[in-house]
């Protein structure tokens, strides 16, 4: 298992285009991922649930995977979410 | 108490009733189930349904627009979600049917978003609940049966094609819709089935309640809810007199539209489907003037590919030869034909539509022409374009035009290499120039509504303002005479394929203004051939001097009303000013 906390810094937040690059990022991994936030857990290849966490700018949220390559996911997402989406 | 209420004529006839009202379309859960395997099976089959669709869809998404594209694609991640196929599988499992799972769980997440605060967030719960209702749509298997015992009148804010097609027509005896115009898909099956309706009635149903007696009006496009005694009274009369006149219009059905001094006009019949060249032939259309191609881009989740427009062309073009076929090329928004609904226009009647359209999209304008082309082996098929607004337009299209008969002999393919090009006529602009783009195309074809729209800047569905539109403005008539006389200046002939052809007290006027051809909705044939019958082309034409002198509608009107009773007394009936008419 490996963990790693992120804060969200894109302005708009997980709004719908960045829920669906980590849904397409985390779908190239096969390890479980989830992520979560004030104790709410959502898996990281659901679109769904991404939305329902409504993470907004500013909050932190807690990367879990678990499998052969978790690092690599957790990794990857992370990267995503600093580079801010590619937005600004 | 008489409540008046003004919608669009959708399809002639009047009657009265008692109302019912269908409410607008839900999707309910079905309750009835199969197996647990059986559900599943419906489940992934309505998920990969609806994946085909939105596939399609996106591909048919320009490249700018990136937020259409964002949004499908989010769509597209919905219908693959683990958690919301997680959910529905397991509420199918506890033993709910498919509908009632995916129901079920939308429900509980719309309880999850309404507590979440940021409101862009909080409303990306539309977004799935427009995926969850394309799924649930493709599992609606079991049709909702529309069964009455009473004949009645059917009010539905919109009819969806499956509810227009499970009517009991013994039964219902005219619709009216609160959404919808001439063209929508209710409004023509109402005109196929011969029963009067009236759409775009907007607020209707908050005036109305079932049970509660209402007259339709289809000619006029009026509807008046719980009438007085002496306004049934009146309407019963008009009613039975125009039974009366139906019976007599029987008899010249296979008789030519010639005026008493031997004019004879082209009279035709406009239609959108197939199934409408029965009601034009048996009441005695001699061809189709327009025929409208929105409905078979509409009726598919793609733009319809060549042979699949080929096969419908060609079957009208086979019912109606010898007699003539006019197929106008597709008239509609852009954004509608793209499916672009993200990139709403603001003046959609000023914007991206008709001709200019399919000049900026050749790839869809060619197919369809290629389709029209082939369909001409008969020799009985013309073109006419749509939303015309400069002679470069038409210089365009027509450049492309050939070019496409080009491809089309060099691949072999037979077409009708005379076939005649025209221009409908509905841009003031266009009007205004008909001399000059007469001397390029072979025949033009008056649309008077949208004329009438641009020319007296009214959106007649705009119920603050419908009372401003009138096709018998002086300024229509004016626009209508220049396109007639221009078009007749360089030797081609002129026909009228709006309303104003439908409209009883136009009639003296479009044959005085020397109008060939006249096409309208398959049941007014015969009414309108009577007329002309009845009437000489001397006389029209001086009628039509004494309309061009005249400065208000109203005067216009109440002049043509009375030529026309002097003549044709019993037309008193089809003519009668509704009471209170105008206290709505």
């Amino acid at each position: 298992m490996y963990t790693k906390t992120v804060e969200i810094k894109n302005s708009l937040g997980i709004h719908a285009r960045p829920a669906s690059m980590i849904v397409k990022t985390a779908s190239k991994f096969k390890s479980k991922i989830n992520i979560s936030k004030d104790g709410i857990e959502a898996n990281a290849k659901s679109i769904m649930g991404l939305l329902m966490l409504a993470c907004e700018q500013g909050s932190k949220i807690i990367i879990t995977a678990e499998g052969n390559d978790e690092k690599e996911a957790v990794e990857a997402l992370i990267e995503l979410i600093n580079r801010k989406f590619d937005e600004e | 108490m008489n409540k008046v209420i003004r919608g669009i004529p959708a399809s002639p006839g009047i009657t009265i009733g008692k109302s019912f009202i269908l409410l607008k379309t839900v999707f309910i859960p079905s309750e009835k189930k199969g197996t647990i395997e059986q559900e599943l099976a419906t489940f992934y089959k309505a998920l990969s349904d609806t994946k085909r669709e939105l596939t399609n869809i996106i591909k048919n998404i320009e490249k700018k627009n990136k937020e259409g594209k964002k949004l499908i694609d989010m769509q597209l991640l919905i219908l693959q979600d683990p958690f919301f196929i997680e959910g529905v599988e397991e509420n199918i499992r506890k033993g709910e049917s498919a509908s009632k799972s995916i129901f079920l769980f939308l429900n509980n997440l719309k309880e999850n978003f309404s507590n979440i605060k940021d409101t862009y967030l909080k409303d990306r719960f539309l977004d799935i609940q427009d995926v969850g209702n394309r799924i649930l749509g493709k599992m609606q298997g079991e049709k909702k049966i529309l069964h009455f015992q009473e004949p009645h009148i059917l009010f539905a804010h919109d009819l969806t094609p499956s509810d227009t097609a499970q009517l009991d027509k013994e039964r219902c005896l005219g619709f009216v819709t609160e959404l919808g115009g001439k063209t929508s898909h209710t409004a023509i099956m109402a005109r196929a089935l011969g029963i009067p309706a009236v759409v775009g009635a907007r607020g209707i149903l908050d005036l109305t309640n079932n049970g509660v007696e209402a007259i339709i009006d289809g000619f006029r496009g009026v509807v008046i809810l719980e009438p007085d005694e002496d306004t049934k009274r009146s309407y019963d009369k008009r009613i039975s007199e125009y039974q009366e006149i139906d019976k007599k219009l029987v008899d010249i059905t296979a008789l030519p539209a010639t005026t008493i001094d031997g004019k004879t006009l082209d009279l035709s019949a406009n239609i959108e489907l197939p199934l409408e060249i029965d009601s034009a032939k048996n009441n005695g259309a001699r061809g189709i003037g327009l025929f409208r191609t929105e409905f078979i881009y509409f009726s598919s989740d793609n733009i319809p590919d060549e042979e699949t427009q080929f096969k419908i062309y060609d079957e009208v073009a086979e019912k109606m030869a010898p007699d003539p076929l006019i197929i106008r090329t597709l008239d509609s928004g852009g954004d509608k034909i793209l499916r672009w609904s993200y990139l709403e226009e603001e003046n959609p009647f000023l914007g991206w539509r008709g001709i200019r359209f399919c000049l900026d999209r050749e790839d869809i304008f060619i197919t369809q022409l290629r389709a029209i082309l082939r369909a001409s082996t008969r020799n009985n098929v013309k073109i006419m374009i749509p939303m015309v607004s400069s002679i470069q337009e038409v210089r365009r299209a027509k450049e492309i035009l050939a070019k496409t008969k080009e491809s089309l002999k060099k691949e072999e393919k037979n077409f009708d290499e005379n076939l005649e090009f025209g221009v409908m006529v509905e841009v003031p602009s266009t009007a205004l120039m008909a001399d000059k783009i007469a001397e390029i195309v072979d025949f033009f074809s008056i649309g008077t509504n949208d004329l009438t729209q641009y020319t007296l800047a009214v959106d007649r569905t705009n119920e603050r303002i419908s009372h401003l539109f009138d096709h018998l403005h002086p300024s229509v008539i004016k626009l209508m005479k220049m396109t007639i006389d221009g078009g007749h200046s360089r030797g081609i002939w002129v026909g009228v394929c709006g309303e104003i052809a439908s409209d009883i007290l136009a009639t003296p006027i479009l044959v005085g203004l020397g109008v060939d051809e006249i096409s309208i909705t398959p049941n007014m044939v015969p009414p309108i051939k009577n007329i002309i019958r009845g009437i000489s082309e001397k006389e029209a034409r001086s009628i039509t001097e004494k309309v061009l002198q005249l400065p208000t509608v109203k005067k216009i009107r109440e002049y043509l009303r009375g030529e026309l009773l002097v003549r044709f007394p019993y037309l008193e009936a089809l003519l009668l000013e509704v009471e209170n008419d105008k206290s709505n």
